[in-house]
């Protein structure tokens, strides 16, 4: 192994457990919103009941995310530092908005979310819930806008040649709306939302399961169904546009997705398949023509295969059979989520949604869902990338620090490992207590409102 | 060369990024300081005060850490590609750093065993001493100077990182937040907690004294390129007077019970250090130690003028509006009696 392959493994391993927490703090986010929103109209205790306790487990969520991430922020520098002078003038300010706007909104007024119910009054506290809520959905754009652009470079030119050619914007508004940027924002936003709303579905249904707190679980797991629903199925839309995206402007990519391989034919839609690069064929179950019909509503249009580029241009086998795996796994988690949430809304519609214990069993377990799909979804999308780093431009083997030592790329990777295990582990135990203690004694935690405490330090625990 | 009111735009940058690195080490430096302090709290109630006085504000703390990153891949992306990755280790160790403490913070209170808390006490004050101290190594290489080529490639040895000059600094770094941090817990607590954190904050500011000293003679010794400053422009001296002067000024403050006016001045004492550090680079960002003409200064490792105006232009839109949030939420935590009068409705 040497310091590329470790360095890849490296950034991989850490941007993908950084990405188990943004999507659920951007969804939460939301959440609470409609949460809080549900509380100020209808002044109803059980709501604000669950409102708090759905903060609690969104500090922890936070927290861990932004630890995660401030390594996510150097972690360029680090293991890419060729890289980063190539993309510095496109990429930092995309990076240095980033903080700016969402980030100090974020940390700003999460304070007040957390510690604040005594001190400022319910609508100030709204405010500040709906500020965190945007400041998670900011963090987003930005490094969204950044991947985009190294995946659909735009507005830009190079300037100097060899070890020292870089990128430098020509236009900053072609470089932010880069052909991809919006539908993957739009994309990566709603599938964040998605894994709010069943993280709370899952919880919910735990509680009603358990037969615990059944008001406060009813009443959330519904708000929660109708959010999961709309977005799972506007994500369908969301998708397809995309992958026309994909299709226009990184077609290589889109080929090794589809394990599509000959130019000149029709491109079938498997469902579920493995594909063979070295006999170049994909088997499984398809719909003949179908991704020709998605991509130019004619069954018979023919689609540029994996054939069509060099070799050295396009992902190699290992990428090719992997990333087609990734990619129809986003697609079943999505399909997934669109049925389980109908069906939930069937039932609620025919009012015996809470009724079935087995429906609740199968809800506990769908938080797993979208954090599958989003992780695969990314993979699917930087492996099909390779091997280049910036589309068309520099390739991955260019980009890394030259001066970097194997030795101690391995040695931060093993650290990085075994400090996100402990990390992880925390994690869990600590949601787990959260969700087992559930929001039941808040009413004794309660402080009435207008005492004066004068301890201007209030235990967080 | 473009120039708005006598200083060019990389100029301009080379104050911001100065301007968000000082913030951070006066932010975050005192809830590091706290962190590293802690364990010298013996009670179990002491520690939780101390540690919920910091639990509401470091998270926005080391958001100026974030901004001063990005401002620094934005506006200098070449210095920024080659401090992080010459000083990979040393980064490395800091971030493994800023996860623990941000984990023994969020979970400590948690639980209420007693070798559960035992276990995140000391891990936070152990995180805290190594990330402060990390920073100053940082911070001591920058000035020492490293060997890289004219790539920016480091081609030093791994040893070289950790030079006396760095080491000092580092401990420079930990003294300086210890004594801010018990300033800051000072002014957050009351009662017998408070009162060791005075008798505390004397041994804190002696100690960071004597490293001060040590600072200021190898700095004397390591760093030529300081003296000569100092010999061109004499009116540089300002500086270390301001810090002499402030540092002098915090146990009068304390023992006249003027605890605010305390945290000022050791404020104070960590922007005219950072002035002074920045005063010496000027125009330099790293500094080559094998070859000067491989500095990276602010000329070679901007970004375009394009980019630059484009990032002023956004700082300038977002600065009022952080400042306008980060000071309510301030007031929101400070002025909690009035608050409180004035019920929610
Ligand atoms: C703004 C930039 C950016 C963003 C937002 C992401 N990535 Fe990425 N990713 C990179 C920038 C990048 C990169 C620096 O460009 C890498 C490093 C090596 C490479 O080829 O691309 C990369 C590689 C990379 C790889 C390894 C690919 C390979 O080497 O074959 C994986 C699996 C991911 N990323 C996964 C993710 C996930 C799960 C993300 C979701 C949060 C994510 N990336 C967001
Ligand atoms: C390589 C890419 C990335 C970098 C460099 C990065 C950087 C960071 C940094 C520095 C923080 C801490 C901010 C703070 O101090 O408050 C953070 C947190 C966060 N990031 Fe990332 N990040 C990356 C990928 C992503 C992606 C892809 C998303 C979402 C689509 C995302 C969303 C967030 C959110 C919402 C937070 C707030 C903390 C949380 O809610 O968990 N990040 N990130
Ligand atoms: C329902 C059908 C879906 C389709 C057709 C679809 C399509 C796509 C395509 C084509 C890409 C690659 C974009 C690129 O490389 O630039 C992608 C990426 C991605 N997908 Fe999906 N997707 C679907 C569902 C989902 C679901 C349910 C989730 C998660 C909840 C999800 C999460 C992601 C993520 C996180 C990425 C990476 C970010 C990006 O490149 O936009 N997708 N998806």
């Amino acid at each position: 192994m040497n310091a590329e392959i470790l360095s890849r493994i490296q950034f991989a391993f850490t941007i993908a457990f950084h990405y188990i927490y943004p999507p659920l703090s951007i969804g939460l986010g939301v959440m609470l919103v409609l949460m809080e929103g549900m509380y100020l109209k209808t002044g109803k205790k059980v709501y604000e009941i669950m409102t708090r306790f759905w903060i609690k487990i969104f500090a922890l969520i936070f927290g861990i995310g932004v630890a995660t991430g401030i390594i996510m922020e150097f972690e360029f520098g680090t293991n890419w530092a060729v890289y980063s002078k190539y993309v510095g003038d496109v990429f930092g300010s995309a990076l240095a908005s980033e903080g700016l706007f969402a980030f100090a909104l974020e940390s700003g007024f999460l304070g007040i979310l957390i510690f604040g119910w005594n001190r400022v009054n319910a609508k100030v506290h709204f405010f500040a819930t709906i500020m965190v809520a945007f400041g998670a959905i900011f963090s987003a754009v930005w490094i969204v806008i950044a991947n985009s652009w190294q995946q659909t470079p735009a507005g830009f030119h190079i300037v100097g040649d060899g070890l020292h050619a870089r990128a430098e914007i020509t236009d900053f508004w072609a470089m932010v709306f880069n052909p991809s940027s919006m539908t993957r924002l739009i994309h990566v936003l709603i599938a964040a939302f998605l894994s709010g709303a069943f993280l709370v579905l899952s919880v919910h249904a735990y509680y009603i399961v358990k037969n615990k707190f059944i008001d406060l679980a009813t009443r959330g797991f519904k708000i929660a169904l109708v959010f999961a629903t709309i977005a799972s199925l506007l994500q369908l839309w969301s998708g397809d546009s995309s992958a026309k995206k994909v299709a226009a402007y990184q077609p290589a990519k889109l080929a090794a997705f589809e394990g599509h391989y000959d130019s000149a034919s029709k491109a079938d839609m498997y469902v579920f398949g493995i594909t063979d690069p070295k006999k170049q064929t994909s088997f499984g179950i398809k719909f003949p023509g179908g991704l020709s019909f998605l991509l130019y509503g004619n069954f018979n249009a023919p689609v540029k295969g994996i054939n069509a580029f060099k070799k050295e241009d396009r992902p190699g086998d290992h990428a090719i059979k992997f990333v087609f795996q990734t990619y129809h796994i986003m697609i079943v988690c999505g399909i997934l989520m669109i049925a389980l949430s109908l069906y939930g809304c069937f039932l609620w519609w025919r009012g015996k949604l809470f009724n079935r214990k087995w429906v609740m069993a199968i809800f506990c377990f769908s938080v797993f869902i979208p954090q599958i799909g989003n992780q695969v979804g990314w993979y699917s999308a930087e492996v099909g990338r390779q091997p280049w780093l910036v589309y068309g431009l520099l390739k991955t083997s260019e980009g890394l620090t030259r001066s970097l030592k194997e030795g101690q790329v391995l040695f931060s990777l093993i650290l990085f490992t075994l400090v996100y295990l402990m990390l992880f582990l925390l994690f869990i135990y600590m949601m787990n207590k959260h969700i087992k203690h559930g929001p039941a004694d808040e009413k004794n935690n309660m402080i009435p409102p207008g005492s004066k405490r004068n301890n201007p330090i209030i235990e967080n625990s | 060369m473009e120039k708005f009111a006598g200083l060019d735009l990389q100029t301009y940058w080379f104050l911001i990024l100065g301007g968000l690195f000082s913030a951070y080490a006066i932010l975050d430096g005192f809830d590091l300081g706290a962190g590293a302090l802690h364990l010298f709290l013996k009670k179990e109630e002491s520690r939780r005060i101390a540690m919920n006085a910091v639990g509401p504000v470091f998270d926005g703390n080391e958001v100026w850490l974030v901004m001063g990153g990005g401002a620094l891949f934005a506006g200098f992306p070449v210095a920024y590609a080659t401090a992080l990755s010459a000083m990979y280790i040393p980064f490395i160790f800091l971030f493994v750093g800023l996860i623990w403490r941000t984990v023994a913070i969020e979970f400590r209170n948690k639980e209420s065993m007693p070798w559960w808390r035992k276990t995140w006490d000391i891990v936070y004050t152990f995180s805290s001493i190594s990330i402060a101290f990390t920073l100053g190594l940082i911070l001591g290489n920058v000035v020492y100077g490293m060997s890289f080529n004219s790539e920016g490639d480091f081609t030093g040895n791994f040893y070289d990182l950790f030079n006396p000059y760095a080491l000092i600094t580092g401990l420079t770094a930990v003294a300086l937040f210890m004594m801010h941090g018990a300033v800051y817990l000072s002014l957050k607590t009351e009662g017998r907690l408070f009162t060791k954190l005075v008798i505390m904050i004397r041994r804190f500011v002696l100690f960071f004294i004597l490293t001060f000293i040590m600072q200021a003679i190898a700095t004397i010794v390591f760093i030529p390129y300081i003296a000569e400053r100092f010999k061109k422009y004499p009116w540089i001296f300002i500086f270390p007077l301001i810090t002499v002067l402030s540092i002098a000024n915090i146990p009068r403050l304390v023992w006249k019970k003027k605890y605010g006016l305390a945290f000022f001045f050791s404020s104070v004492t960590i922007a005219s250090m950072f002035s002074l550090v920045a005063l010496a680079l000027y125009p330099n960002l790293l500094i080559c130690s094998v070859a000067s003409m491989h500095n990276i200064n602010i000329y070679n490792a901007a970004s375009s003028t394009t980019t630059l105006k484009t990032l002023l232009l956004i700082a300038c839109i977002a600065t009022p509006l952080v400042l306008t949030y980060t000071v309510f939420v301030f007031f929101t935590f400070k002025g909690k009696a009035k608050l409180d009068e004035h019920p929610g409705d």
